[in-house]
């Protein structure tokens, strides 16, 4: 499988498909403008089939109402997991703060702040467990996938994509696009272009970042590993503050922290913030 | 030369010796009245008088600022500190012979909007009207829907002004915003606009707003059990029952300015674990450390009461609580003095001050801080 990894396409630099190549397109992260894929396929030159996952979603929603009910729990659950886990991080993320300006002796002040980010390592990986864990659970209590509901839809896009060489995945809403590859069993076919949140579900560790802090969300497709993707950077993180930009990485290693500018193409293209901060 | 060290564009005017009509007329066809220039704001008024005011409601300044006639003319003026981004409404007091008249300002155009009618509107230097309270052609817009809930409580039956957010969807679950004022946050704070566009913005959750239509306000909302029970018995109850509600307490939220806010408090105080945040905005939080001199008027008995209970054993009432004040009102005394109080209950507080007066656009424009610190929309969630 080869994967292209894009920056964000507010100027598209997505390339039409090779003649010959079928194409579909994942276009649920833009929820209800799902549709409007005009401009889309037009650049990926006019013969993509757009799986529809999202208009799926609700298809089955209203189509299995206890399930639909199962889902909204589910989905409060983990809504208050991440609310919770937030929490715990903004105040790590605030003692870090505070330890980094301290007057204390620079070696107590290294060895606090040493722990800090351990203690941040630490929230970052239970959460995932969690999540894991009660995703786990409501996979075994209501096996979507066997719900006739959902099981049409698979077979829907699988033959869709059985037909299909290159998947497309572009971005917005990133834990719509999680639920929806997932509740559709989206296999990737041979190729893949994915951009911004597209991108991110495609690793094995979403990252969520804005107004310069990160939080883990959930587990990734893990098409892509050991790589945290930050699209719109400069929207989103101080980028001018090193020490920051450090702790991140370090936070997140032995995975790369890569930014996708807008125009990169190509993992090898993004830029590494390395565990001093600096992004080269 | 800078704008802070330049010469007023009134004194400029005085220095120029005698001044007849026409020279008057020229020079206020040039401005943009009151003239702001940098930190000071020179008010005017054209015509004939024995005295002409400025009134305002700015907590730190004389209730009333004379205006001086300029030699030789019937054109009045005084001028004011007004610091950055601030708004100030006022209005012009005029004494001709024993009688007194208050009017807006006719030299102004800007007009702000209050149950209580309309004033005149004066801007400091950098203050911005909030484009998410415009207008935006690209949202798409809510739903509003009138409803009528019976009340015991209340002994009358209530009206109900519900927003339905756009793609409103039933198989979907929504946090409820319960707003006391409805009908004048809707009409004076543009909340339904204000509400479409920071949905459609990812700022704020998809959310259902119910607008309340008070009574007579001065009695439900100073710390009534009837209005505190018919929101939390009756109408939580009628609305999670026909609509796709998120029946927990952080899926609810009270609002409330003025008098509201302390509906919104007074109501999750006496329902404790019901609400999961408030949104206060210029709470009337009107207290008296001692003694019972509070100087509100009979109107406050009940908010002194409640407020010095409050203040006296304080607990959590909400998980999260956002509180917002102008500076230029004097309920920032007491707005102040109620966050530590909060604060100290454990309750995650945030707070907001504005260079602006007790005013409905005071309380538009802090709506977007307010609701995405409530009910955050998915913006962390979305990369385009």
């Amino acid at each position: 499988m080869t994967v292209t990894v894009l920056g964000p396409q507010r100027r598209p630099t997505v390339q039409p498909v090779p003649p010959g190549t079928v194409a579909a397109t994942v276009t649920a992260g833009w929820r209800e403008r799902e549709a409007d894929d005009a401009e889309l396929d037009g650049l990926l030159g006019g013969s993509t089939v757009n799986l529809r996952l999202h208009t799926r979603w609700l298809t089955v929603l209203d189509a299995d109402p206890e399930l639909a009910d199962a889902e909204l729990n589910h989905r409060a659950v983990l809504e208050e997991l991440q609310d919770l886990y937030a929490l715990q991080v903004g105040n790590a993320e605030q003692a870090a703060v505070a330890i980094r300006r301290s007057s204390t002796r620079p070696r107590t002040r290294a060895a606090a702040l040493a722990d800090s980010e351990e203690a941040l390592r630490l929230l970052d990986a239970r959460h995932l467990a969690r999540v894991t864990e009660v995703r786990a659970d409501f996979e075994a209590a209501w096996r979507p996938g066997e719900r006739d509901a959902v099981a049409q839809q698979r077979a829907q896009v699988a033959a869709v994509l059985e037909d299909t060489s290159l998947l497309v995945v572009t971005g917005g809403h990133v834990g719509v696009l999680l639920h929806v590859l997932g509740l559709f069993a989206v296999t990737p076919p041979a190729d893949v272009v994915a951009w911004s949140a597209g991108a991110m579900a495609l690793t094995d560790r979403v990252v969520l970042f804005t107004d310069g802090r990160a939080e883990a969300y959930a587990p990734g497709l893990g098409v892509v590993n050991d790589t945290v993707l930050l699209p719109h950077a400069r929207r989103r993180l101080p980028m001018d503050d090193p020490a920051r930009l450090g702790a991140l990485a370090r936070r997140f290693a032995p995975a790369r922290c890569v930014v996708l500018d807008d125009g990169v193409r190509g993992l090898d293209r993004g830029r590494v913030v390395g565990a001093d901060g600096r992004v080269a | 030369m800078t704008g802070s060290t330049r010469r007023l564009a009134i004194n400029r005017l005085k220095e120029r010796g005698p001044l007849d009509g026409d020279t008057v007329e020229r020079f206020l066809a040039r401005q943009q009245v009151p003239i702001v220039e940098g930190l000071r704001c020179t008010f005017l008024f054209r015509g004939e008088a024995d005295e002409v005011w400025v009134t305002h409601r700015v907590l730190g300044l004389p209730d009333r600022l004379p205006l001086r006639r300029l030699r030789g003319t019937d054109l009045w003026s005084v001028v004011m500190e007004l610091p950055e981004r601030s708004r100030v409404e006022y209005q012009l007091e005029l004494r001709r012979g024993e009688h007194y008249e208050r009017i807006n300002d006719p030299l102004n155009p800007h007009r702000s909007h209050s149950p209580v009618g309309g004033s005149s509107v004066v801007f400091g230097t950098g203050y911005e009207g909030p484009e998410w309270a415009e207008h935006d052609p690209e949202t798409r817009p809510g739903e509003l829907l009138e409803l009528t809930v019976p009340s015991r409580a209340l002994h009358r039956d209530a009206r109900v002004t519900l927003y339905l957010p756009a793609r409103f969807r039933r198989t979907a679950s929504y946090p409820l915003l319960v707003v006391h004022d409805g009908p004048d946050y809707l009409q004076y704070a543009a909340a339904k606009t204000v509400l479409d566009n920071l949905v459609h913005r990812n700022e704020v959750a998809e959310l259902v707003g119910a607008f309340l239509h008070p009574g007579d306000r001065l009695v439900e909302y100073a710390d009534s059990t009837a209005h505190a029970r018919f929101v939390t018995d009756e109408l939580l109850p009628y609305l999670e029952r026909r609509f796709p509600l998120n029946a927990q307490p952080a899926g609810r939220c009270l609002l409330g300015a003025s008098f509201g806010a302390v509906a919104a408090l007074s109501t999750a105080y006496r329902h404790p674990d019901t609400y999961g945040s408030l949104l206060l905005q210029s709470g009337s939080f009107v207290f008296t450390d001692i003694g019972s001199d509070h100087g509100g008027g009979p109107a406050f008995d009940p908010v002194v009461r409640f407020t010095n209970r409050y203040r006296a054993r304080p607990r959590a009432v909400a998980d999260k609580v956002f509180v917002s004040c102008g500076v230029y009102e004097p309920l920032i005394v007491p707005n102040r003095s109620m966050v530590p109080v909060f604060t100290d209950t454990g309750m995650r507080v945030r707070y907001v001050e504005s260079r602006d007066g007790h005013s409905w656009e005071n309380w538009r424009d802090r709506l977007r801080d307010g609701l995405s610190y409530v009910f955050p929309g998915p913006r962390k969630y979305v990369y385009e």
